[in-house]
Parts: C-alpha cells; structure tokens; sequence
C-alpha cells in the first residue's frame, strides 16, 4: 500500500557539512505524500540540519532534494511550498495573532481572501477569541497553535516541525500530540516531525527515520521499529531493552539458538546474515518477559531475584540468572495475568514471548 | 541564611521609598543645577531688556519675542508684518537636520545591521573601531573635514586625479558641505541605539519570514523594521536633536550663507555685538520645538507599546 503512494520528499545520497565537520553524512530518504514522518535521535545528530535543509535554510553540500520529484536546490526559502513551524514559534510580535496568521496569504497575494481563511485556520486550532492579542499576551501552548496556524494557512504541500511540543509541560504536550495528529488527518498535508522524545515518536508517526551521529540508523513503521531493531543503537534509543552479548551456536526450526553465558540458551528467530558461531547482539524486551515459580515453559531461564522497583504503572524487577547476565523484567501493576511480585532473593523462572528477543543484524 | 531572611523581612516597604528619595538626591541635585537652572535662567533672560554693549537691563520686555516673529521696519513704528529672516533659518536648520538624520539613517543602519550579524566575538571590535573617529574634538574633525572637502583639498584632487570630475567641484560653504558635516559629527549616535536593538533581535523571525513567502524586502520593511523601531527612534532622535542646534559644522562648512540656529544663537551672546535677550528667546523658541518633537514621538511609542503590551 505505501509504494502505490506519491513521494512528497526524497533525499537523495545528502550530505551536510560544516566546515571538516559533517552533520549529514550521506542521507538517503523517501516521504510520502500525506505521511506523518517523524526524525527521530539524540540530540545533536542532525534533525534540524535535514529540516532547514528542506526548507532551504542551509545549502545541500552533496546530493539533491526533491520536491514531487523536482529538485528543490536552487529555490530560496520563500519560493518553496513548504511551511516550517519553528521550535520557538517564532511568532511576529509586533501583529496580532490574526495578522501573524495572515501573513502568508498576503504574501501569496491572496490579500483578499486572507481574513476569512486565517479566521478559519483560528478556528481550526481553537483561538478565534484571541485574533485580536498579541503574541506575548498568550501561553506557550497557545503560542504554539498559532505558529501551527499560520504555518497551515498558505496550504503547503509539506509542513516541517522542529520539536514543536518540547517546550509544553506534560499534560499539554500530550494533549497537542492528539490534536497535531488529528490535524494532519483532517488537512492531509505531509507533516515532518522532528523530536529526539522516542515515546512522541512512536505514538504520532506513520514512519520513522532513526538517526544518529549525522547518519540514518532505520526507517519503518513504529511498529517495525520497535519490534524489529535493527542495530544496538535504535534498540537501546527506542523503548527500553536488555542488551545481551551472544554467540549463536546452532539452528533449529528457523529459529537461532543463542548461547547467553553460563550454560543459559534461549531460541531467537533467525535473521539474514547471522550465522552458526557469529557473536551479535541481542535485544530483549523488559515488557514481554514474565516471572514464574515453576518450570512450565521447558525453555525458562533460572533465575534469583535481586531487586523489585515500583515506577507507578509498571514493577520492574530485575534477576539474575544463575552464572549468566541479568536481566530486567517489566510487569504491569495489576492483578490480573502473570503479574505477581516476587521477593527479593526469590528463585523463579524467565519466560518470555515469541518475539521478546531479537537478534540485532549490526 | 536565616540572618539574611530576617534581614530581608524587616526591611518595610517605608525604608525602600526613603532610602529611593536620598540615593535620588544626588541625580535630581545634578539635573536641578545643570539643567533645570540653567533653562530657566533662560527663560528669564528671553523676557528682559537687552543691554547694547551685551547683558541684560532687569526690566520685563516682549521685545526679543517680538523681533524674532515680526518685522516692524527700520524706527519701528511701521504696522507689524510676519519677520521671515529667523524663521527661514529656524526652517532652514530643520531641513539640514533631518537631511543629516536621514543621511545618517541610509548609512547607519545597514552599518548596524552588519555589526549586529557579525559573530557575537568581533562585533565589540566593530563597535569600537566605530567610536575611534569620535576620541577627537569635534571642533578638530569639523575643521579637517573642511580641509577635506575644499575646492584643491584632497579629496578633489583624488576625483581629478583619477578623471571622475575635470574641475573641483565645490563643496564647502554649501547646503551640502552642512549636512556632510553634521552626518559625520552624529553618525555614532545612529549606529549605536539600532545596533543595541538589531542585536536583540531574533533572527529566526526573519527566517519566518522568508520561509512564509516574503521576500527579502518585505521581511525587512514588514518584520525587521517594525521590530527594531524603537532603536531606529532613538537614533533618530539623538541625530536630529544635536544638529538642530548645532553651530560648528554650519559655521565651518557652510559659510555665512548657511546660517543656522545654533550660529544665530551663538552669536548673540560673543563679543559686544550681541543681543542676550533675543539669544534667550531663539534658545526657548528651538528648546520648545525640540519638546514638540520629543514629545510626538514619546506619544506614538507608548502607543505602540500599549498595542504590544
Ligand atoms: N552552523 C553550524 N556550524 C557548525 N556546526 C553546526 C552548525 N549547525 C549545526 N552544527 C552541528 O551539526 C550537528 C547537528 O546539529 P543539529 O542542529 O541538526 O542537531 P539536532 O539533531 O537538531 O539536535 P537537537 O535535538 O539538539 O536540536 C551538531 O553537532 C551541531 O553542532
Ligand atoms: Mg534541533
């Protein structure tokens, strides 16, 4: 279903350099037309980069961009269809909100229809009664809908934001995720969306590109990625996981029997490229392991329990398995299910589910 | 910690406002002494009697007033006619004064602007290599400039020398020589208030801008200028100000011809030749524009300020 779509962005072998310091090293990235597309890494490994560079704020220093598939290079920022809400909103604080939002349209020479459509750009973010302040007489969240407003109303073909929510408390950060989400259905424009947040990533995007240190570490579904990690790197960024050190001694059924230390196997689908010997990584979900006190599963690691920790929604114990690595386990606060809290010093069993462990290619 | 607290706490509202009263004393003292009297020692003198070899007679006159507006022929004793002579140089002096503050304005501002966009380490470096021209008398630049500018000085020389012009052209005792003069003896006074504000400016609004389909002139005319208006202003008005009343560069550059208000004054109160009295009342005559103006502008900016408050 996804190659049926039209490709609104496609960045092609980009380099971004400062200098001898490279930010970008060669990035290659299609985006869909109506895409929620998040870039998601740490801080410093070159989101903001890649966004100015789409909407022409700094010079690709190799490779190309292209927009619907004509490339972009040569278009000042304000000859592209494209919007930016910016991370401090940048805001015009000498115009009412109403004339911040206007702005575009009369730019576009739309001068006449301007005041209906930006009345209804209010409206679409829920600040009609505020057409009339100025942009310091109102909150950072409202602030931030304006800046989303004007950016909205010229009807980009693409709209990029720069970790838009991260100056929002929790409650409202939450709140605006639905409300951006639901916008970008509503109007169906491509929205780029940068946050180094992995949880706000996964909860908004269509997809997700990965980045780290100037270079794209996966791109997939949330789904995809957080399933399938391919390298330590995005499952240590992505979610919370245990990192294990392993040698894969045999296959059997399709699926890899992974030697963790100690005399300890657990049985891992296989994946492409890793072979009988090779020492990976693996990546195993604290959320899909559960403890029991009995050996029903033949496949249960022994384990002792070392320490349990309440964090609200969740208990997360952590065991060790008897001469091997530890472990963390993550149980949900609940009744129901195999949720139960063992002592601390408590011998159990490790199980987990098909897919908790997956081998990480590189 | 705790002593400081209990410190803090006893000190009452009271003791602030006292306390602001006598650390204010000493400005008030200085502005009482230095402006405040000096002004009204003025205003006095603007009504008395002149003395003909100078100074005043102490008996209340309209006479100084009344020379400066109206022109009642040679005996005084013809019908009063609207005096045209002072109000032509008061009019005058506006004219080369604003020219100057737009001169200074067309150069200043993109001077502060470059500044203002250099990287933050050099920019001090371009602020004072700015004021280094400034560490010299004014009389002293004034009369350089003179020597600059006059008909086989070397700036003719260089335009004859390298064929832009086959004769001098004439500069000193010009309108234009004023202007020059008074662009160059204020020029800091522009750059300095629109660089304080420029720097403060956040430049992601100009990459807004563009990226909302401005173009580089209409992001400066509809979002940088507004912006740093209070800065451009200001400069303007500490342009404007010192060359209304200006003498030397007049004087200097633009000969008798190019008389202005500061001269006229100047030259009621030197030698025996003077009139105090209508000195005092050309100086009350200019201070009470100059308030007019200030005040006009004061007006519009808590405007503006009450919009964006
Ligand atoms: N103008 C510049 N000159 C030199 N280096 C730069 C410049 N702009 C960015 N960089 C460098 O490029 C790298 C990527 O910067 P970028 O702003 O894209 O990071 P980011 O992923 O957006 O990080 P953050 O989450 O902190 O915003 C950083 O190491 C930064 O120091
Ligand atoms: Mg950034």
């Amino acid at each position: 279903m996804a190659e049926a779509r039209q490709i609104a962005i496609d960045v092609r072998d980009a380099v971004k350099r400062y200098g001898d310091f490279t930010a970008l090293k060669r990035i290659s990235l299609s985006i869909h037309d109506n895409e929620f597309f998040t870039l998601l890494g740490p801080s410093g490994c070159g989101k903001t980069t890649l966004l100015r560079m789409i909407a022409g704020f700094e010079d690709v220093t190799e490779g190309g961009i292209f927009l619907y598939g004509k490339e972009i290079e040569d278009l000042p920022p304000n000859r592209r269809p494209v919007n930016t809400v910016f991370q401090n909103y940048a805001l015009f604080p000498h115009m009412t909100v109403l004339e911040n939002v206007m702005f575009p349209l009369e730019m576009l020479g739309k001068g006449r229809e301007a005041r209906a459509r930006a009345g209804e750009m209010l409206e679409l973010v829920q600040l009609s009664q505020f057409a009339n302040r100025k942009p310091n007489q109102l909150s950072g969240g409202q602030q931030q809908r304006v800046a989303l407003a004007r950016a909205l109303a010229p009807q980009p073909k693409v709209l990029l934001l720069d970790e838009p929510l991260s100056a929002l408390d929790l409650k409202l950060r939450k709140a605006m995720q639905i409300e951006l989400k639901h916008i970008q259905r509503e109007t169906g424009i491509t929205f780029i969306f940068v946050t180094h947040d992995q949880e706000e990533a996964l909860t908004m995007s269509d997809r997700i590109a990965v980045m780290s240190a100037g270079e794209l570490q996966q791109l997939g579904t949330p789904g995809e990625i957080y399933e399938y990690p391919r390298n330590m790197f995005v499952a240590d960024f992505i979610g919370e996981t245990n990192l294990l050190e392993v040698s894969v001694d045999a296959f059997a059924e399709g699926r890899a029997v992974c030697h963790l230390g100690g005399g300890h196997e657990m049985k891992v689908d296989a994946v492409e490229g890793i072979g009988v010997g090779s020492k990976v990584h693996l990546s195993v979900r604290p959320e899909r392991l559960f403890l029991t006190d009995e050996k029903i599963d033949p496949d249960a690691l022994h384990a002792t329990v070392l320490e349990n920790v309440f964090v609200g929604t969740n208990i997360m114990t952590i065991v060790d398995l008897d001469d091997g690595p530890n472990f963390t386990i993550r149980a949900a606060n609940s009744d129901r299910g195999n949720a139960r809290v063992f002592p601390e010093g408590s011998p159990v069993f490790v199980n987990g589910d098909r897919g908790a462990a997956r081998l990480l290619v590189d | 910690m705790a002593g400081g607290a209990a410190t803090g706490a006893s000190v009452t509202t009271d003791t602030y406002a006292e306390a602001r009263t006598w650390l204010l004393l000493p400005a008030w003292a200085v502005l009482g002494f230095f402006v405040l009297a000096p002004v009204g020692m003025m205003l006095v003198y603007s009504f008395l009697t002149k003395e003909f070899r100078g100074g005043v007679i102490w008996e209340f006159s309209l006479a100084a007033y009344d020379q400066f507006f109206f022109d009642r022929g040679l005996f005084g004793d013809e019908a009063p006619k609207i005096e045209w002579t002072y109000i032509n140089i008061f009019w005058r002096s506006i004219w080369q004064a604003g020219l100057a503050t737009v001169m200074s304005l067309l150069i200043g501002f993109p001077t502060a602007y470059f500044i203002a966009t250099r990287p933050e380490k050099v920019r001090p470096i371009w602020v004072f290599l700015i004021t280094i021209p400034y560490w010299v008398n004014l009389l002293i630049r004034t009369v350089s400039m003179k020597f600059l500018l006059r008909d086989n000085g070397p700036l003719n020389e260089f335009l004859m020398s390298v064929g832009v012009v086959s004769e001098p052209i004439h500069i000193i005792n010009t309108n234009f020589a004023v202007q020059l003069g008074l662009f160059y003896s204020y020029l800091p006074f522009m750059v300095l208030p629109v660089y304080a504000s420029v720097e403060r400016y956040n430049f992601t609004l100009s990459e807004a801008a563009a990226d909302l389909y401005a173009s580089k002139w209409t992001t400066l005319r509809r979002v940088l200028l507004p912006t740093v208006k209070p800065g451009v202003i200001a400069g303007c008005i500490l342009v404007f100000v010192p060359s209304l009343g200006s003498f030397l560069a007049p004087d200097l550059l633009g000969g008798a011809k190019n008389f202005m208000i500061g001269s006229l004054i100047e030259e009621q109160f030197k030698g025996s030749a003077g009139n105090w009295p209508f000195g005092a009342a050309a100086a009350m005559i200019l201070l009470s524009m100059v308030l007019v103006i200030l005040m006009v502008f004061a007006r519009q900016q808590a405007k503006s300020g009450k919009e964006a408050g």
